[in-house]
C-alpha cells in the first residue's frame, strides 16, 4: 500500500517542480515578448523616460527682425486662427494672444552688445508651472516634454506665474478655428509643446526649426539629449552653452549659446 | 445547488436575448451622414450599439492615453470620428462641422439635450490640406472594415436619428 502511495506522490512532487519552472520560465520570458511587440510601432509606443527633448538655439545665428520661427509656430499651432476680438485695441491684443515663441532682444548695459534669440518653454526637467498646478492639468510627459492637459486645466493660471520665462499665455476668448491636433479654447493655458503632434508621428524637428532652416539661419536645433550621438548632444559637448536664468537650477531642456 | 444554477442559467439567457434583441434594435436605423467617409463603410470601430451606448467612455478614457502618455496608436480618436463622419459640404467646399444642425454629432445630442462641449476646443471639421495635414492616421484603427455599396445610405433615405429608435432606446434603459 505505502509502496503504491508513494510513487504517485514523487510524480506529482515531480510535475509540481517542472510546472513551477515552467511557470517562472514563462514569466521571465512574457515582459521581454511583450517588449519587443511594443517596440515594433512607434506610435502605440507612447512617450518613452529613454528619451529627453530639448533645443539647442545659437544666438548669434539668430536674426533681428526675422520672424521665421514665430511665423511657422503660429501656422503650425492655429495661432494665426484666431481671430481679434470686437472692440479690442492693438494693446490689448498683442498683450493677450497667445504667444508659444517670443523674439527678445538682449542688450548689454556696459559694451552695449545686442542679442537676439527666441524664447519659449524651457521645458524644464523639474518644471515651477507642474509643482503649482492644483489639478495636474500641467505635467510633464515621460520624455521631458511640458505641457497642458487642456481637459482638466481650470484656468487659474497660477502656472502663468510660476514661469520664469514667461512663457505660457491664457485663451481669453471663445476659439471659433482649430487645427485638428491642437485643440484651443476659452479658459485654458497654452504653450510650447516641441510640436508633440509632429514628434509622436515620428517627425525629429520642430516647425520653428524647419522655418529657421528654410531661412538659413539654422539658429535651431531640436534633438534627444539623453542619446549621446544626436546631433543636439554632439553640438553641446562641442559649444559652451547655457541656461537663462540657470541660478533657478530647473535643468531647462532648451540651452542658448553665445549668451 | 441545481435548482440556483439553473436560476443563474436563466437569468443569463434572458439578458442575453436582452442584449441581442437592444443590438437588432439600435442597428436598425443610422444618423450616418451621406457623403460622409462613413457613409461607405461597414460598422464603426466596434458595433453602432455599443459605440452609441459607450462613445464617451471611450473617448474619455483614450484621450488619457493620447495626451498624457503620448500613445497615438489609439482605437478611439475623436479626431478619427470627425474624419469620417462630417459630410463634404458641397457649397462652399470643405466639410460641414459635425455639431451643426443635423450633422452627426448634433443631430443625437439635440435630441436627447446633452450638450457638446468637446467643440468647445476640438476642430469641427477635418483638416484638408496644408502643412499639418500629416495628421498620425491609425492603422489599426479601422483594420477590417471594407466598403460595401450595398450598405451605402442614400441621401434621401436619412432623417438624423430616427426618433421611434430613440424613444424604443429610452424605453429600454428604463426597463433595465
Amino acid at each position: 500500500m505505502t509502496g503504491n502511495n508513494k510513487q504517485p506522490k514523487e510524480i506529482q512532487r515531480r510535475e509540481f517542480i517542472s510546472k513551477t519552472i515552467l511557470a517562472a520560465g514563462t514569466a521571465l520570458a512574457a515582459p521581454g515578448i511583450l517588449l519587443t511587440v511594443a517596440n515594433a510601432k512607434s506610435e502605440s509606443e507612447g512617450a518613452s523616460s529613454n528619451v529627453r527633448w530639448g533645443m539647442l538655439v545659437d544666438s548669434n545665428k539668430c536674426v533681428e527682425n526675422c520672424t521665421a520661427c514665430v511665423d511657422a509656430c503660429n501656422e503650425e499651432n492655429g495661432i494665426n486662427l484666431l481671430q481679434r476680438p470686437s472692440g479690442q485695441d492693438d494693446g490689448m491684443w498683442n498683450a493677450q494672444r497667445p504667444q508659444w515663441i517670443r523674439k527678445v532682444k538682449l542688450q548689454d548695459r556696459q559694451t552695449g552688445e545686442i542679442t537676439n534669440l527666441p524664447l519659449m518653454c524651457q521645458h524644464c526637467e523639474s518644471p515651477p508651472c507642474v509643482d503649482v498646478c492644483p489639478t495636474g492639468a500641467s505635467f510633464k510627459r515621460a520624455d521631458g516634454i511640458v505641457m497642458v492637459d487642456r481637459h482638466i486645466c481650470i484656468g487659474c493660471r497660477y502656472c502663468m506665474m510660476a514661469c520664469p520665462y514667461k512663457a505660457r499665455s491664457f485663451l481669453h476668448q471663445n476659439v471659433a478655428e482649430q487645427r485638428v491636433h491642437t485643440p484651443r479654447g476659452k479658459g485654458c493655458v497654452e504653450s510650447c509643446n516641441l510640436c508633440v503632434h509632429r514628434i509622436d508621428a515620428g517627425a525629429t524637428t520642430t516647425a520653428c526649426q524647419d522655418a529657421c532652416n528654410k531661412d538659413g539661419h539654422q539658429a535651431i536645433l531640436f534633438g534627444d539629449l539623453k542619446d549621446p550621438d544626436s546631433e543636439l548632444s554632439q553640438m553641446l559637448r562641442q559649444k559652451s552653452s547655457g541656461q537663462i536664468r540657470a541660478d533657478l537650477e530647473l535643468n531647462t531642456g532648451v540651452r542658448y549659446t553665445s549668451l | 445547488m441545481h435548482s440556483s444554477s439553473g436560476i443563474l442559467r436563466g437569468t443569463g439567457l434572458i439578458i442575453g436575448g436582452f442584449f441581442a434583441l437592444f443590438s437588432t434594435l439600435v442597428q436598425s436605423g443610422s444618423a450616418v451622414t451621406p457623403g460622409s467617409k462613413a457613409a461607405g463603410m461597414d460598422a464603426c470601430v466596434a458595433p453602432t450599439g455599443e459605440i452609441r451606448r459607450n462613445h464617451m467612455d471611450y473617448l474619455k478614457h483614450d484621450r488619457i492615453k493620447v495626451v498624457q502618455q503620448g500613445v497615438r496608436d489609439v482605437k478611439h480618436s475623436l479626431a478619427e470620428c470627425i474624419a469620417c463622419h462630417a459630410e463634404p459640404d458641397a457649397v462652399k467646399g470643405g466639410y460641414q462641422p459635425v455639431n451643426g444642425a443635423g450633422q452627426f454629432c448634433n443631430g443625437c445630442h439635440q435630441y436627447v439635450a446633452v450638450s457638446l462641449t468637446c467643440f468647445q476646443c476640438h476642430s469641427k471639421t477635418p483638416e484638408t490640406g496644408g502643412p499639418g495635414d500629416d495628421i498620425p492616421t491609425t492603422g489599426n484603427a479601422h483594420e477590417g472594415l471594407k466598403s460595401t455599396s450595398d450598405q451605402r445610405i442614400e441621401p434621401g433615405e436619412r432623417g438624423g436619428p430616427l426618433m421611434e429608435e430613440l424613444a424604443q432606446l429610452h424605453e429600454l434603459s428604463r426597463e433595465e
